[in-house]
């Protein structure tokens, strides 16, 4: 099988490493050779992040290059939209619609840019939009909306339901588990 | 084992777990600090964060001259800071085997330069490994204290973002752990006075020689045969990047030992292609050995000598032609990293900022202080430097600077190598101001324990230095502590210690707001009728504050309470919920 590449892109704090935690966990779990490259440090102070995910018979390179991504999962929106140029041509994006404020628009210097779920389908781009932090205030925190996504993002997978609830109860600490099992439900169902 | 997905940080640190690792000392830095987070989980390891690498790795030295295995970590400036004792543990050589991880940072995810480590094995003549991926980590762990204990060196794994930061299939294996080999006294193999260092020097030129010898046939160093049209020398990521466009229609010589280089084997792979190319991040180091071989060899014509490589920038440099995929056709605002919201930091730069002070910034998340909208720093360079500078600066300048001029360094970087800068102040009697940024841990590097907090690498209760009084036992006269949340009070200080002619010292403490330990007040709101539009707030650069409409408004999932904003608003249009 050639190698699928896919990125969890967003903004530092958002929980991008419990979700590649939870794809990488399923991925070995089917058999694939996989590769999880994540950002540590500085780059988290509120910046844009990005975790790459490569799944296949063979990987070598830990990350994805421009015009090579598969699906792009993202947390917020014009992060989905600094990433585009990634995706493959045909590629899918998922993407939460919340909005967080760069420090360029939070000062005054730039805005934010209109019509980007607009902007980006205009470039051949498949998006799967939803506001998925309602739903992770639906499944009991905000904070959920990393697993929200990946209920949405388990859509595009031929995995069973039930796989995908045990690898949340392996990756996510016990008194969670609830709260996250009820997001992943509302984001996979949420079409 | 079964097959798990492992960071190679993580790796790292179960082989050396395996290999029988007794002690390990680090300081934290991007890209180095999992490792020795992921040892301290290991009970059978001793493990602790040192004040320094240099620190950190004598210590690592005095444990491996007691006869256990032992390790360090640091990332590629670090080294920089441990070179001293690297250099002379390279003529004493070891006992049982010492490991020294460095992790290098080519992109500068997180880093202040990007120095190719590489440069301290050929300088110090020690071995170095450099891993691929994380199961590469497990081994060479391994091989590392193998080759310390035979041929009585110090062994340098060389990580990089890519394989510290990346998760890839490992299996794991039991530990095992070699007989403790007992201490007995040498003079003239471990105290190096001129004498006995004129002794060792040419040993130590024997043992590289034996090194380079056995990188020949070690199984660390291998070729990969496909086809022979083109050929490659290449290790670590390079490596992945080389086989992820070429595949098999290639030769790679992959190289898992960088230092020292096996002549022969690097010959005979030349032979054999009819093209030879070099793929190494950073410097040139490969290709010019090969170039004195007198190769004709292919790097950096068509590589850069800057950042990080990726298997698009080989494809172009070997004329392979890429869809790349589209952009969007505009210009889309920059998100760069900045000071979280309720960083107890951001009070004391708002005001370095409004009294137009020159500010000598150090290492750690207040660097981020030199970003919009407060850019409060003048300048940065490396850990410690701050304080130093400001001393330096004074002294050149006088009235014309003095009072007007500060340090700023934090809690860790101020007991990594602060203390000698402050000693020099004292000593030396420069009329500089230094704030200590005391956020109680030791943060951009993910919250690990330092001397000054009370608790060890493994959370339990340890020594805890009182920075006030270390300042006064210094001889400074002038030492105060403020809570930054309370600008007033902060102000006033900053207002009196700049006015007197004294060298002074001003602690801003409050732990850092990610802390799981500090509890927050309820958000703060804006109440629309009453703000006038003034952006005094906006100064801050606070990431929960914004304006819509053309009113300030406060995002209550982000807003952690701090209330500095509140003091600036002089409508009283921030309140309580």
């Amino acid at each position: 099988m050639e190698t699928k590449n896919i990125m969890i892109v967003g903004v530092g704090g958002q929980g991008s490493l419990l979700a590649s935690k939870l794809l990488g966990h399923m991925l070995l779990k089917y058999g694939y050779d996989v590769k999880v490259s994540e950002v540590h440090g500085m780059s988290q102070r509120g910046g844009s992040v990005v975790t790459y995910v490569r799944y296949g018979d063979k990987v070598y390179s830990p990350i994805i290059d421009k015009g090579e991504a598969d699906c792009i999962v993202a947390f917020e929106l014009l992060e989905a939209a600094r990433w585009t140029e990634y995706l493959k041509t045909g590629g899918q994006i998922v993407v939460n619609t919340q909005q967080t404020d760069p420090m360029p628009v939070i000062i005054g210097a730039m805005q934010y840019p209109e019509n980007l779920v607009e902007k980006m389908q205009n470039l051949g781009v498949k998006i799967d939009a939803c506001d998925c932090l309602s739903l992770a205030n639906q499944a009991g925190s905000t904070k959920a909306v990393n697993i929200v996504l990946m209920g949405k993002l388990s859509n595009y997978f031929p995995f069973p339901e039930e796989d995908w609830i045990q690898a949340i109860q392996e990756c996510v600490p016990k008194k969670f588990i609830e709260l996250n099992k009820k997001a992943f439900a509302l984001g996979r169902n949420s079409r | 084992m079964t097959k798990q997905l492992m960071l190679g940080n993580a790796a790292l640190a179960r082989g050396l777990y395996e290999a029988g690792c007794s002690v390990a000392s680090s300081y934290p830095g991007t890209p180095s600090t999992e490792v020795t987070e992921e040892l301290a989980k290991y009970d059978e390891i001793y493990s602790e964060w040192a004040p320094n690498e240099k620190v950190a790795m004598e210590t690592a030295f005095g444990a491996c001259i007691g006869g256990k295995r032992s390790f360090c970590a640091m990332k590629h400036v670090g080294l920089n800071v441990a070179a001293d004792p690297l250099f002379t543990m390279s003529y004493t050589g070891v006992n049982a085997g010492m490991v020294i991880c460095v992790a290098d940072d080519a992109g500068m995810h997180s880093s202040q330069n990007e120095q190719d480590s590489r440069h301290y094995a050929i300088a110090a003549k020690v071995p170095m490994l450099k891993p691929s991926d994380s199961s590469e980590a497990i081994e060479f762990a391994k091989a590392a204290y193998e080759i310390s204990e035979q041929f009585d060196t110090p062994v340098i794994i060389k990580m990089c973002t890519r394989v510290a930061h990346s998760q890839s299939v490992v299996q794991t294996s039991e530990r095992v752990v070699p007989p403790v080999k007992p201490y007995v006294k040498d003079i003239p193999k471990n105290v190096m006075m001129p004498g006995n260092a004129k002794r060792k020097h040419p040993l130590v030129e024997e043992r590289t020689r034996k090194l380079a010898e056995f990188a020949e046939t070690s199984p660390l160093n291998r070729i990969e045969w496909g086809g022979t049209e083109l050929g490659f020398i290449t290790s670590s990521t390079s490596y992945q990047y080389v086989k992820e466009v070429f595949g098999d229609s290639v030769s790679v010589l992959k190289l898992g030992m960088v230092y020292p280089l096996p002549e022969k084997l690097i010959k005979e792979f030349a032979q054999k292609v009819t093209k030879l190319a070099v793929i190494e991040e950073l410097d040139p180091i490969i290709e010019e050995y090969c170039k004195c071989l007198g190769l004709e060899v292919s790097g950096k014509d068509v590589l850069p000598l800057d950042g990080e490589y990726s298997q698009n920038m080989i494809a172009k440099a070997f004329g392979k032609t890429l869809d790349e995929g589209k952009k969007l056709d505009e210009a889309l605002p920059a998100r760069p990293p900045m000071m979280c919201a309720g960083c107890p930091h951001r009070g004391v730069f708002y005001l370095l900022s409004k009294h137009k002070c020159t500010v000598f910034g150090d290492i750690g998340c207040y660097t981020l202080g030199a970003v919009a909208p407060l850019y409060a720093l003048d300048v940065s360079t490396c850990m410690g430097a701050s304080i130093p500078a400001v001393h330096g600066f004074n002294k050149a300048l006088g009235n014309e600077s003095e009072g007007k001029s500060v340090a700023v360094i934090g809690d860790s970087t101020f007991m990594h190598s602060g203390m000698t800068g402050l000693a020099n102040v004292a000593y030396n009697q420069s009329n500089s101001t230094v704030f200590i940024l005391d956020n109680s841990i030791t943060g951009m590097t993910g919250h690990q324990q330092n001397p000054t907090t009370g608790y060890n690498i493994k959370g339990d209760p340890a020594g805890k230095i009182d920075l006030k009084a270390l300042c006064r036992a210094m001889g400074f006269e002038r030492v105060r502590v403020v809570d930054p949340y309370d600008l007033a009070q902060t102000e006033q200080a900053l207002k009196e210690e700049l006015s007197v002619q004294a060298p002074s010292v001003i602690i801003s403490r409050r732990p850092c707001a990610l802390l799981k330990t500090v509890k927050h007040n309820p958000p703060l709101k804006v109440c629309e009728g009453d703000c006038k539009s003034c952006k005094a707030c906006m100064k801050l650069g606070c990431p929960a504050i914004s304006m819509k409409n053309g009113k300030a408004v406060i995002d209550p999932t982000l807003c952690l309470g701090c209330g500095v904003c509140k003091q600036l608003c002089k409508f009283n249009a921030i309140v309580e919920e």
